[in-house]
């Protein structure tokens, strides 16, 4: 009896790993979250807390894309069944989602995140378990994984055009106000490198915490020091309080103009028009681009969800993310994430924004930078444009002055 | 001392948004010792009303913003009310319970107001005669709007002392803070003046709620922008203390402007947070504190 107890274990044994090496077998031909007519993706956005203000609207761009992906036949004969997950405006909930979406919904792709902090914390788990995340948001550059696919502006396609924009304008003297987090940090480092080589002077460099109503101290003094023009990284309900108390102040658009960077026209319906009307924003994409990719993104948007809804920067780039993402599938003919991330170098599409590609080296994405100009209706005017989509450039190698950034 | 003199203004403005924000919260928290972490959420409700009114129902902003105020006292006032005769009042024996059902009736406020009005922020105008400032001096403006705040709060103030000191009813109140059981015995109805305490100090967060639409955000977790000071406030001032609310709030105010006239924002405020810790060491009650003969 005693010796015939492993010769079980070991039928047992062989068994066990004959299914395993079957149901590999099985995956080596589709990845687990791929079924005969669907494809399990992931959305994973903060629908609670802070960060839900900004992230629900992220989160609608990107379920009207498969929506209208699916009406047309898929991706390679699939439909796309999304997971939705709420990262809660947290960074930890953030990774245990991300992990969950990976290992138990065994999603080919997610699309998620916008702030830094997210991406930062769910990048290891993007990493270890070698995902696909479409990452949404402008952000400060300074990172590029393998395992990230940045649909949003780094800074050379945005903070970089918008300095050389002032400086053409004539505004030598700058004064700096954001919120106190990674991004406004990293972006005002860039923006002093860049005043300290073409002669410019940063007057002031303000931080606040994230969520900060008093600016009476900041406008006052914006009003009496005067500088050329105000670099805005502030995030958030933050803008609201800044622009309201900026213009009791008595700053006006025309003496003193404000960019911003994260003010979109989301953003701008909550401020109020008559608060911002006339100052400056620097982004890739706005409501008001004109071309027909934009055009039928935006009817098709406002008919799903209201015409009283605007489209915003960010919410273009989740949306691009999908139809990148589908381009990518279907010219690997395969939803495995090597052959899809192999498939992205130079994968182009025409986006709402104008035509975009990914670049395979750094996978972001080449985009054209767009300085606009809030106007009474609270929508934003295009009032400059770069010739040409920008070549992606996270880590500033292009630029002599930026040598010394830390990130 | 250039410095305080020349941010004394902007000391005095900001003093004014806390001591508004921390009045309905002295009441509640500081008179009844509910601490209501749902006292953010009444004052987004009040900030919401003022939006109702101007966007749903079409006032003019430049009144919708006066006929908001008593508006707002009422409704969140009533709000307040019902939650305590519907719930609160079950937990009055149990301060850390009231913490975390106090949070979690804030979190469902909350997302009541996401679900109805959307998750991004709502313009409430400003009226037009409330734009623009006065300046005094080279540097130094004042905002209309912070004026207006600052008048508000004083003119809240002065009703509150009156009512507490003058009217039978807030008489009733400071005899119930002071010895409840003595109270009860002298035939003062308990129970209506807990609910009366309750429904002032959250009538007062609306009132709050509808100022702070013109200096701030209008959106669903405006609430937890202020919550945090308006503790502070009253917890400096001494529990149930008006004239020590009333004078954190504006020491409160003055110091974070002093500060932030040589640090940055996030400097100030650190700055602001050690000095209250090294303080409470100091004086744990806080600055004033009640005088009563009872046991307890």
């Amino acid at each position: 009896m005693a010796c015939s107890r492993p010769s079980t274990w070991t039928k047992t044994l062989t068994a066990a790993l004959a299914l395993t090496l079957a149901a590999t077998a099985c995956g080596t031909a589709e990845p687990a979250g791929v079924d005969t007519d669907t494809v399990t993706v992931g959305m994973l956005h903060s629908l609670s807390g802070t960060m839900a203000i900004s992230e629900v609207t992220v989160r609608d761009a990107v379920q009207l894309a498969i929506d209208e992906i699916n009406a047309d036949g898929g991706v390679l004969g699939r439909q796309i069944e999304p997971v939705l997950e709420d990262g809660a405006s947290d960074e930890a909930t953030f990774a245990e989602r991300a992990q969950k979406l990976l290992q138990s919904d065994n999603a080919v792709a997610v699309f998620g995140g916008w702030t830094s902090a997210s991406r930062k914390a769910m990048l290891p788990v993007f990493e270890r378990n070698n995902g696909l995340l479409f990452y949404p948001v402008q952000y400060e550059g300074l990172e590029a994984s393998d395992n990230i696919v940045y649909t949003g502006a780094t800074t050379n396609q945005q903070i970089i055009p918008a300095l050389d924009y002032l400086r053409e304008q004539g505004h030598t003297s700058l004064y700096l106000v954001g919120s106190d987090y990674v991004f406004p940090r990293t972006a005002n480092q860039i923006i002093t490198a860049y005043a300290d080589h073409h002669d410019m002077e940063i007057t002031a460099q303000e931080y606040t915490p994230l969520g900060h109503t008093e600016y009476s101290t900041i406008t006052n003094d914006i009003a009496r020091t005067e500088p050329d023009a105000v670099f805005n990284t502030l995030n958030g309900d933050s803008n609201v309080s800044f622009f309201q108390q900026l213009r009791s102040a008595g700053v006006e658009a025309q003496d003193v103009p404000v960019l911003s960077v994260s003010v979109a026209e989301e953003e701008v319906e909550g401020i109020g028009a008559d608060n911002i009307a006339g100052h400056l924003t620097a982004w890739n994409y706005y409501q008001s681009v004109d071309n027909d990719a934009n055009t039928g993104f935006v009817e098709a948007f406002t008919d799903t969800y209201g015409a009283d809804r605007v489209t915003s920067d960010p919410m273009q780039s989740a949306y691009n993310g999908v139809y990148l993402w589908k381009a990518a599938v279907e010219a690997a003919d395969s939803f495995e994430v090597e052959d899809v991330r192999a498939a992205l170098d130079g994968i182009g599409i025409d986006a709402p924004e104008g035509p975009i590609t990914v670049d395979g080296d750094t996978q972001h994405v080449a985009k054209t930078a767009r300085i606009g100009q809030v106007n009474d209706e609270g929508l934003i005017d295009e009032i400059w444009t770069s010739p040409e989509p920008i070549v992606p450039d996270p880590y500033l190698q292009g630029y002599d002055w930026a040598d010394n950034l830390t990130g | 001392m250039d410095a305080i003199i020349s941010q004394l203004p902007t000391g005095l403005a900001i003093g004014a948004v806390l001591l508004l924000a921390a009045l309905g919260l002295n009441f509640t928290f500081g008179q009844m010792g509910v601490i209501n972490m749902a006292h953010g959420e009444l004052i987004m409700t009040g900030a919401y009303t003022a939006y109702v009114l101007h966007a749903w129902i079409g006032l003019n902003p430049a009144y919708s913003l006066l006929i908001a105020l008593p508006v707002a006292f009422t409704i969140t006032g009533t709000l307040g009310w019902l939650l305590e005769l519907s719930i609160i009042r079950h937990f009055y024996a149990r301060p850390l319970d009231t913490l975390l059902l106090t949070f979690g009736i804030g979190m469902i406020l909350q997302q009541a107001a996401r679900d109805t009005f959307g998750a991004p922020n709502v313009d409430v105008p400003a009226p037009a005669w409330l734009t623009g400032g006065l300046t005094l001096t080279d540097g130094i403006r004042i905002h209309y709007s912070r004026l207006f705040i600052l008048a508000l709060t004083i003119a809240c103030v002065i009703a509150i002392a009156h009512y507490l000191n003058r009217s039978r009813q807030g008489r009733q109140m400071r005899a119930v803070i002071h010895n409840r059981d003595l109270a009860a015995i002298t035939g003062i109805n308990t129970r209506k003046v807990d609910a009366t305490t309750f429904f002032i100090g959250s009538g007062l967060a609306g009132i709050a709620g509808v100022a702070l639409t013109l200096i701030g955000p209008t959106g669903p977790t405006l609430g937890t922008n202020y919550i945090v000071d308006a503790f502070l406030v009253v917890v400096v001032g001494g529990l149930g203390q008006l004239r020590g609310t009333v004078l954190a709030a504006f020491t409160l105010g003055i110091l974070n402007a002093t500060v932030e006239a040589w640090a940055d924002a996030s400097l100030a405020k650190l700055i602001v947070f050690a000095t209250i810790v090294a303080f409470l060491q100091a004086r744990p009650q806080g600055l004033f504190t009640v005088k009563t003969r009872a046991l307890t």
